[in-house]
């Protein structure tokens, strides 16, 4: 076993317990905790990837602004709302939605993994994720995309402020 | 030490991970993203949950764009590649305005009735 992938199998198992940590773990906070370990983890998978650009994205983006935000409406309703219970082992709806659950995997694990399993790259350039690719592919090939997406932000900005400013 | 880091070579990744390994995290995240949707009661914790699963696709995304081999643009690595972080941009920002909508209506909803639980939340049944 060789030392790339030592080291994308210790990522992976850390960013599935954090995966397991937010569906499983009762307190709000601890969920958005075990979700900031697992967004930096795939930072690190990207990075791994080749793809510079979005790991640093991923973790500035998700592990930072998302999550602050997440915190904050936590921190504000958080004295309001008892912890639940997450143990729903005994309900019988929780068993047949697994049994639904593992025949969804085992199609994707059919048609998807199994045929890429034996797929490696070729030479991946390193360039390819790189800011400069990315900033030039965006006001080259992709403007319009850009455009759309400012102005959905825009949308996002203004909706908010609407939300929060409006008298119920 | 430095003999170490001079066995990471970027490249080598490709030739030692198949691409396997990175649709399988991809599918576990997105699996346990739409079982925390399902179960949990708190919209805050479900949102998270979608975060999840948002982040799945975003690593499938990614690893179908790097494996140039396994893409329909084979012979243009360059265009897949783009296509591929591309799209992973655009989800990043959906995701944001989302979060920054969705938040917003959760913190309308508990102004309104002093609780959130999605359990209750049945004033638009028609």
């Amino acid at each position: 076993m060789t030392l790339n992938q030592v080291a994308f199998i210790i990522l992976a198992v850390i960013a599935l317990l954090g995966a397991i940590g937010v569906v499983f773990l009762k307190s709000p906070v601890r969920s958005a905790l075990s979700l900031v370990i697992n967004f930096i983890t795939l930072g690190m998978v990207y990075f791994m990837l080749g793809n510079q650009m979005l790991g640093i994205a991923q973790i500035v983006v998700y592990a930072g602004a998302i999550m602050v935000l997440f915190l904050f409406v936590i921190m504000i309703l958080r004295s309001q709302h008892p912890e639940e219970d997450t143990s729903l082992w005994k309900d019988r709806r929780f068993v047949f939605g697994l049994l639904g659950g593992a025949l969804v995997v085992a199609l994707i694990y059919n048609f998807v993994i199994q045929p890429t399993q034996s797929i490696y790259g070729a030479e991946f350039d390193r360039s390819y994720g790189s800011p400069q690719a990315i900033g030039q592919t965006f006001f080259t090939q992709y403007v319009y995309p850009f455009e759309i997406i400012s102005v959905l932000l825009l949308l996002g900005v203004v909706g908010s402020i609407m939300l929060a400013k409006r008298k119920f | 030490m430095l003999n170490i880091l001079h066995q990471f070579p970027l490249a080598a990744v490709h030739d030692e991970i198949p691409l396997a390994a990175f649709l399988g995290l991809s599918l576990a995240m997105f699996a346990l993203g739409s079982l925390g949707v399902l179960i949990r009661k708190n919209p805050v914790v479900v949102f998270m949950c979608i975060e999840l699963m948002l982040n799945a696709v975003n690593l499938s995304f990614l690893s179908f764009a790097s494996y140039p081999t396994a893409s329909v643009a084979a012979r243009d690595p360059f265009a897949s590649a783009m296509a591929g972080q591309s799209m992973v941009i655009c989800v990043m920002a959906i995701a944001a305005a989302e979060v920054a909508v969705g938040l917003g209506i959760i913190m309308a909803i508990f102004r309104y009735r002093n609780q959130v639980d999605v359990d209750d939340m049945n004033t638009m049944r028609g």
